[in-house]
């Protein structure tokens, strides 16, 4: 007997020939969990990011939402919670019929995440959503709480089998911190995976979402002019940088107990330099590229205590100037414990002992109350083995050097010796520039908007894998377990400067930080 | 709406002229600040009449960020003897420290009946070189467009606008041969071929698109040509062979067409219904019929595409595909920014929408 239309069959299926040419690929139709539904990054990202979504059409034809939470509301009040944070924090004007018609969706479950009655109440929920037809809708939960949360939801959905649903997908959408350490993130992963495939897994990094990141790959794989000089022949060093002016807001909960080097670096910055240094994939599937960011992370030696006051440096923000006014230090901070010694300010550097790579200095920075905020990629090249110009002549030439720029101006700009216009052969660097703002018409989605939308089609490409997690935080956790046993007196930095004079002392030879 | 605008005009000038103001208005911008930076992503000719020129003028201004880089707008009235023009360079921000203003130019240039046979010659010198350059005359003029096609990679047209359909999809099939043609009546229809493809990309639904035996589209009885292309896309996609259609019923309000579809081993009935109740061009509805008993509709409404299916079984559902409707204004922008992308679907399901023109008489949507 045949089967039902959206009834499960054995054999496998043909590609969907109407897929050809659509920008948008098809999304199976999904209900989105949202656990810590009521919390920040809910409020301000992943509504929002939904409502856009919707927005566009790039939602599955069937669409539900189920925040769940702590606080006990009704759904009326919950969806006008939601509407209040997609009014404030959308990127654009909602539209009234698509917002009611999303908020129309919107189911709320009250409960503490280790009541098992959170989940039977949920469980009911998403079977509600089935229960007028018969096709079996996928289901992605998204652990948006806080992170010693994590393995309690994990676990208590694998209780009630809601880590499976026959004939559909079960995705786990886990934000970061993903630990604070290897043996954390190590634990982490056990649990989770006791009770989920890798596959089902997408760990955010929300950085990978960005364009620009993404446009790190293009822009290293589909042109033929960087790759013959992309390695140790002709790179001197690389830099990667992400500073904040901004102080630390209303964060001083999360971050004093995290610090820039678990902030960052742990996370963001160490795949920034994954997508520097990793060898082109065989194809652009979530296991190819993971596999090759994975080798690049274990090609960095891992930092061994001794060493670590050679390799890494970190500092607090003390009080400064930003934005014109005067702002307080680090210490003074609401929220900071007075004696705090966690670090505002992170620089390591780091060696990918690879054939490509060997011998070639990579220096991470990144830091809050700096001069401005910036995240960039510079990537110098060796001096030119010989300068025939007479001495004058030779003053201005500097080696060239390539910045890719990933917030805010996003771009590359490549620097270049060039002759001043005179009756002398006398150069200097000039910058041969390309701006996204100024070579497309799009606007770019929120980072949000894809890593949801690539979740929720099981594209894993933009997500961190187990061991790749595992491998940032071997590099990582020397040092944070060093910083720790020797918790000050820490260098100090005026608010709104370059960040502390001591971190030059990373710098081998004649390299220089980047004026921030 | 535009912050900052610097203006240069001349009567009776040349190209060369309003070439070089072009660029000292640029250089006296970035001079002015280096924050100022010119947008380099497309050219964008319009070639207008002069009388509907306020017209366009609007529309463009409503595309916001789709807005080409340079735009130059041959401004046409027969009886004009001298070449007029202004240009703008305008950024719709302030520049603030550390921000970029992007700066967009618009060139208007004033021509007459002598001028048609060196358009090239005007508008050549105008455009940027090395960008991509579409070109639009969205008040026909095929002879204008013959004589700039050399200048372009791309042009924008709306196959609904031509009042003949076989001239519509002749046209198009033309130009197509000589660059790629984005066709405002193809990316109306693009919510809707998502949204199909979307219900048949369960595995378990594909084997469905293999067996369907009728597909009804509703449309603006303006729009026939539009819905002509939806069904020359599932038939390129799906591999039928379409038959000439034939005019079931005709009134003022555009009436039925009826047609057919062969696959390998069974028929398609197709029909082209005008529903004189929707007030924008496009489509109004999408009904698709399976040997399975499976039935899928989707209805234009309110805060996207109004879905109901019935699998043939006894279970029926109804559920809104949610989206905003893009508006004209929208479509207009989603036009300027494919020229920079290549759709692989439409020349086909432009051909196989030509298979379905009825034979003979003059059409008219």
């Amino acid at each position: 007997m045949a089967a039902q239309p959206g009834q499960p069959t054995a054999e496998p299926q043909p590609e969907n020939p109407l897929t050809a040419g659509l920008e948008r690929m098809p999304v199976a139709p999904t209900t989105l969990v949202i656990f810590g539904a009521t919390g920040d990054l809910a409020r301000r990202k992943l509504l929002p990011a939904l409502y856009n979504l919707a927005h566009d059409g790039a939602l599955p034809e069937r669409f539900h939402l189920v925040g769940v939470s702590r606080q006990e509301k009704a759904h009326e009040d919950y969806r006008a919670e939601c509407e209040e944070a997609i009014r404030t924090f959308s990127r654009r004007t909602p539209d009234e019929n698509v917002l009611k018609r999303l908020l129309d969706e919107v189911k709320y479950v009250p409960g503490v995440f280790d009541d098992d009655s959170v989940y039977s109440e949920l469980a009911k929920v998403l079977d509600g959503f089935e229960d007028s037809g018969s096709d079996p809708l996928n289901r992605a939960f998204y652990l948006s709480t806080a992170p010693e949360f994590f393995p309690v939801i994990v676990e208590k959905l694998g209780d009630s089998k809601l880590n499976e649903h026959e004939s559909a997908e079960v995705r786990l959408i886990i934000e970061k911190p993903f630990g604070t350490s290897l043996e954390e993130a190590r634990e982490l992963n056990r649990r989770v995976l006791a009770i989920f495939e890798e596959q089902q897994i997408f760990r955010i990094d929300h950085y990978l979402g960005k364009e620009t990141v993404q446009n790190l790959l293009a822009f290293r794989f589909a042109n033929g002019m960087f790759e013959p000089l992309w390695n140790r022949n002709y790179i001197d060093y690389v830099q990667i940088t992400a500073a904040e002016d901004l102080g630390i807001g209303t964060r001083a909960g999360y971050y004093d107990h995290a610090g820039a080097l678990r902030d960052l670096i742990q996370n963001h910055m160490l795949q920034l330099l994954c997508h520097v240094a990793m060898e082109p994939p065989v194809s652009f599937t979530a296991e190819e590229v993971r596999n090759e960011k994975v080798k690049v992370l274990h090609s960095i030696p891992q930092p061994k205590p001794q060493n670590v006051d050679e390799l890494a440096v970190r500092a607090q923000y003390g009080p400064g100037h930003a934005g014109g006014e005067d702002v307080v230090g680090y210490l003074e901070e609401k929220g900071v414990a007075k004696a705090s010694t966690t670090e505002t300010y992170a620089a390591i550097r780091l060696e990918v002992d690879n054939w490509r790579w060997a011998g070639v200095p990579f220096y991470i920075r990144t830091g809050k109350r700096l001069a401005r905020k910036i995240t960039e990629i510079a990537v110098t090249l060796k001096p030119v083995p010989h300068l025939a110009f007479s001495e004058g002549g030779s003053l201005g030439v500097q080696p060239n050097q390539l910045v890719l720029t990933v917030q805010p101006n996003e771009g590359v700009s490549l620097r270049l010796g060039a002759k001043i216009p005179g009756t002398r052969m006398k150069i200097r660097p000039v910058n041969m520039e390309f701006l996204y703002g100024t070579s497309f018409l799009s606007q770019s989605p929120e980072a949000y908007e894809r890593l949801i939308t690539d979740a929720m089609r099981g594209d894993a490409t933009l997500f961190t894998r187990n061991d790749e997690v595992e491998a940032q935080w071997q590099i990582c956790d020397p040092i944070v377990g060093t910083w720790e046993d020797t918790p000050g007196p820490l260098h100090q930095y005026e608010a709104g400067s370059q960040g502390p004079s001591e971190a030059d002392k990373l710098l081998l030879d004649d390299h220089r930080w980047r004026a921030i | 709406m535009s912050t900052s605008d610097a203006v240069w005009s001349e009567q009776n000038t040349t190209p060369d002229k309003i070439e070089a103001a072009l660029r000292k208005l640029l250089a006296e911008r970035h001079a002015e600040s280096e924050s100022f930076l010119p947008a380099r992503v497309l050219n964008m000719i319009a070639f207008v009449e002069d009388e509907w020129s306020g017209e366009i003028a609007n529309r463009l201004r409503g595309v916001g960020r789709y807005a080409a880089s340079r735009l130059i707008v041959l401004s046409y009235d027969p009886k004009r003897r001298q070449i007029d023009a202004r240009v703008s360079v305008a950024s719709e921000q302030n520049p603030e420290p550390g921000q970029l203003a992007v700066l967009r130019e618009t060139v208007i240039v004033r021509v007459g009946e002598r001028h048609l046979d060196d358009l090239l010659t005007i508008a050549d010198p105008l455009v940027v070189t090395d960008l991509p350059t579409l070109l639009w005359s969205p008040h026909g003029h095929p002879e204008a467009v013959d004589e700039l096609l050399s200048l372009a990679q791309a042009a924008l047209i709306d196959s609904i606008d031509e009042p003949v359909w076989r001239d519509a999809l002749d046209r198009a099939c033309r130009l197509s041969e000589q660059l790629y043609v984005v066709d405002l009546a193809w990316l109306r229809s693009t919510p809707w071929r998502e949204r199909v493809a979307a219900a048949f990309d369960p595995p378990t639904m594909r084997p469905e698109l293999h067996t369907l035996n009728a597909v009804t589209v509703r449309h603006h009885p303006d729009s026939t040509v539009a819905a002509m292309l939806l069904l020359g896309w599932l038939a390129s996609r799906l591999h039928w062979k379409l038959a000439h259609a034939e005019i079931v019923s005709s009134d003022r309000h555009g009436g039925v067409l009826g047609g057919r579809a062969h696959t390998n081993d069974h028929e398609v009935k197709l029909q082209l219904r005008a529903d004189a109740s929707l007030d924008v061009p496009g489509l109004a509805g999408v009904e698709l019929h399976s040997a399975s008993g499976l039935s899928l509709r989707l209805d234009r409404g309110p805060g996207g595409l109004h879905a109901y299916r019935d699998d043939g079984s006894g279970h029926e559902r109804e559920w809104t595909v949610l989206g905003a409707s893009r508006g004209e204004a929208g479509i207009l922008g989603e036009g300027i920014r494919q020229a920079l992308l290549r759709d692989p679907t439409y020349g086909p399901a432009l051909a196989a929408a030509q298979e379905m023109l009825p034979d003979g008489q003059a059409l008219v949507s």
